[in-house]
């Protein structure tokens, strides 16, 4: 830095600039190089692990899109078919029918269909669940397990920053391939 | 499964008051839960032919998705560059910044952009775990190259944080030299901010700090959208305030335009002094001559520029002593310290009630010493990251210091190449311009009008300049 004080005034301004010049060019192409170098070519989305979500709610509260991209899906071939469902009636329920008043479910996001005596299948409608988890924690609690938490990539915007990763305590949220986008506690290949 | 399991066991007590009702019925069922360990209910035998349902997968966005954003993106930093520094259009500017504010801000919603990107990179750079997907990596790379040759034509109208900021701007006020020169240290501590606590793993804060995103979404919560709508307010008379007082991202093109081949010029021809530009740049990046004005001997200069050398290194000490200060703050953005220090203050303070986090923790099954050995960790990184960062800002004090008693002889009116956006305001005004000389017809022969008598002003060659257009 020194010795260039001594040069002439302009021609050390125009040796410098021509310099760094060179420098942020070449910091470019090595940033982009390393950067090749770590690539990756699939682009990811986010993704709940179910097994480590402990239900708390941020979901439903944390997400940037209202109502939430997290939703709750149903693992057919773990479920139960309860004619009483945890997840499906609120504690202390009058009778088990869908009558408002017996579901846990604040927005009524799921939908119980009569199979066969006595099992019930359950479905959750996506367009009204929040993600708030209430179905999901007592499922798990009581129950089979079989209702817990997906990031839905139909809704979700795909946040660099996920808002609910950030908060999420049990920091299940994590960046998943784009051609894997679920993690689903059942083989659905089984199922065929 | 242990874990989970442990996890339900937990939180049944808690559950088991609310379901008082149906509790004996649960006293028959946990006999079963044990006996199954996972499945509480057997598999049901249906008689009636049922086939399980498939769970429904809808599908994120492809990736043929993300390469059309790409091209969307290339495509328009070539027209950006075409009209900055061939068209000169100020016109024709605002009429793309519109579509990108449209494309990249309310359909694509913001993500992934460029100057959230700077993140992605770093993260991958300082990470074995984390590979950046390659449209983000061409995402941070494109703008910057293309700065590199034309200019921060991706300020000028691809950015959709600058669009929705430049819309706005109605009523430009002037902001002192000096406060400039003062706010213009923040986008350099942000981006130091924001690439250390990238590449620890900490958090993406500049994504989650940005403050229009919420409008590109059309919600978002209240302090985020109010942060934006205090943007855009300040933004009506101060222009671009992000781009000027915080934008990281800006200070990477800053350093590529610098050396720009082919920039956008303020007149396609030669300057003649007429001053007709000297306040058409809201954003006050416009050189002025200083020919002939007062200036200190340069001997003075000199010797000024020989303190600042001597303090360089105190600065640079100074500056990484605070960033090392500033470690514990940071490092509150980190989600392991955030639950370590919960866990600790619990244990300290027995009156306090369980928080989500410290609740988590109890049911994940890791033992007390492992999460803070990993939060110790966490804040280790963050001081050692912190003397760099500090180090860096001092670094960036003393260049600005440099600068300023460095005066540089200016002859023309001229962009200043590094924080210049091409917005291309400045055009319209130049009369030396074929392009807009109608804009001037009406005024006639300025030019012998407003040369200033202490600066001798080359004649204009009309036939050059039809030659090149
Ligand atoms: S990435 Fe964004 S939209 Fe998707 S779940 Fe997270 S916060 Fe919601
Ligand atoms: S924030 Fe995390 S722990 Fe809470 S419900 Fe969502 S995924 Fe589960
Ligand atoms: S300075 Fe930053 S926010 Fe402003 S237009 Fe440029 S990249 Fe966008
Ligand atoms: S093109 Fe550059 S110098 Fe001209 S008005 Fe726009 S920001 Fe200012």
């Amino acid at each position: 830095m020194t010795d260039k004080v001594e040069k002439p005034k302009l021609t050390r301004m125009e040796f410098l600039s021509l310099t760094m010049g060179r420098l942020a060019v070449s910091a470019l192409g090595a940033v982009g190089m390393l950067g090749w170098l770590r690539r990756r070519k699939k682009n990811t989305v986010w993704q709940i692990d179910p097994m480590t979500c402990v239900s708390c709610g941020q979901c439903a509260t944390h997400c940037v899109v209202s109502p939430s991209a997290v939703k709750c899906v149903q693992s057919y071939p773990i479920c139960g078919y309860c004619r009483l469902c945890f997840g499906y009636f609120t504690p202390n329920a009058p009778e088990l029918t869908s009558a408002a008043e017996n579901q846990l479910c604040p927005t009524g996001a799921i939908e119980r269909l009569f199979v066969e005596d006595p099992y019930w299948e359950y479905n959750i409608i996506e367009d009204a669940c929040v993600g708030c988890a209430k179905c999901v924690e007592a499922c798990e609690v009581f129950g089979n397990a079989s209702f817990y938490l997906q990031v839905r990539h139909d809704v979700c915007v795909n946040c660099n920053d996920c808002s609910i990763a950030r908060h999420c305590p049990s920091d299940s949220f994590s960046q998943v391939p784009a051609d894997e986008p679920y993690i689903l506690k059942h083989d659905q290949e089984l199922l065929a | 499964m242990g874990k989970r399991l442990r996890a339900a066991g937990s939180v049944a007590a808690r559950l088991a008051l609310r379901w008082s009702g149906t509790l004996c019925v649960l006293v028959a069922l946990g006999s079963v839960a044990l006996a199954q360990d996972v499945m509480r209910f057997p598999k049901p035998e249906f008689i009636t032919g049922y086939d399980f349902p498939r769970t429904t997968e809808p599908a994120p966005t492809t990736t043929l998705q993300q390469w059309i954003d790409v091209l969307v993106l290339f495509l328009c930093l070539s027209l950006a560059s075409y009209l900055a520094v061939k068209k000169r259009s100020r016109k024709g500017i605002f009429a793309l910044m519109m579509f990108s504010l449209a494309y990249f801000g309310f359909y694509k919603q913001g993500c992934v952009c460029p100057i959230g990107s700077i993140q992605n990179v770093a993260f991958s750079l300082f990470n074995e775990t984390y590979a950046v997907p390659l449209t983000t990596l061409i995402f941070f790379m494109m703008p910057l190259i293309f700065a590199a040759v034309f200019g921060r034509v991706f300020c000028s109208s691809v950015c959709a944080l600058g669009a929705i900021q430049d819309a706005v701007l109605l009523f430009p006020v002037n902001v002192p030299k000096r406060i400039n020169h003062l706010l213009g240290v923040i986008p350099y501590a942000y981006l130091g901010a924001g690439v250390l606590l990238a590449s620890t793993g900490t958090g993406f804060i500049i994504c989650r700090y940005d403050p229009f995103i919420g409008f590109f979404r059309m919600n978002g919560n209240a302090p985020y959208l109010l942060l934006g709508a205090g943007f855009l307010l300040v933004g009506v008379f101060i222009g671009r305030p992000y781009c000027r007082y915080l934008c990281p991202y800006g200070i990477l093109l800053g350093w590529m335009s610098r050396f720009s081949k082919w920039h956008l010029s303020i007149t396609p021809t030669k300057c003649v002094q007429c001053r007709l530009c000297e306040d058409s740049c809201p954003f006050d990046h416009i050189d002025m001559p200083n020919e002939g004005l007062d200036r200190e001997e340069r001997e003075t200069g000199v010797r000024r520029l020989g303190h600042i050398l001597l303090v360089l290194p105190l600065l640079v000490g100074i500056g990484g002593w605070i960033g090392n200060q500033l470690a514990p703050p940071l490092a509150s953005f980190d989600h392991t310290v955030l639950v370590a220090e919960r866990v600790l203050a619990e244990q300290q303070d027995p009156t306090l009630e369980q928080n989500i986090y410290s609740e988590a923790f109890g049911q994940e099954g890791r033992s007390q010493e492992e999460l803070i050995a990993a939060a110790d960790l966490v804040r280790e990184r963050l001081a050692f990251g912190g003397w760099i960062l500090g180090g860096f800002l001092g670094l960036v004090v003393a260049f600005k210091l440099m600068k300023m008693s460095m005066v540089r002889n200016q002859r023309d009116y001229e962009v200043n190449k590094p924080t210049c956006y091409s917005c291309a305001r400045c055009c319209p005004t130049c009369p030396s311009d074929e392009l807009h000389m109608p804009n001037f017809v009406a005024l006639g022969d300025l030019q012998p009008v407003h040369q200033l008598d202490r600066v001798e002003v080359p004649k204009q060659e009309p036939a050059e300049v039809s030659a090149k257009s």
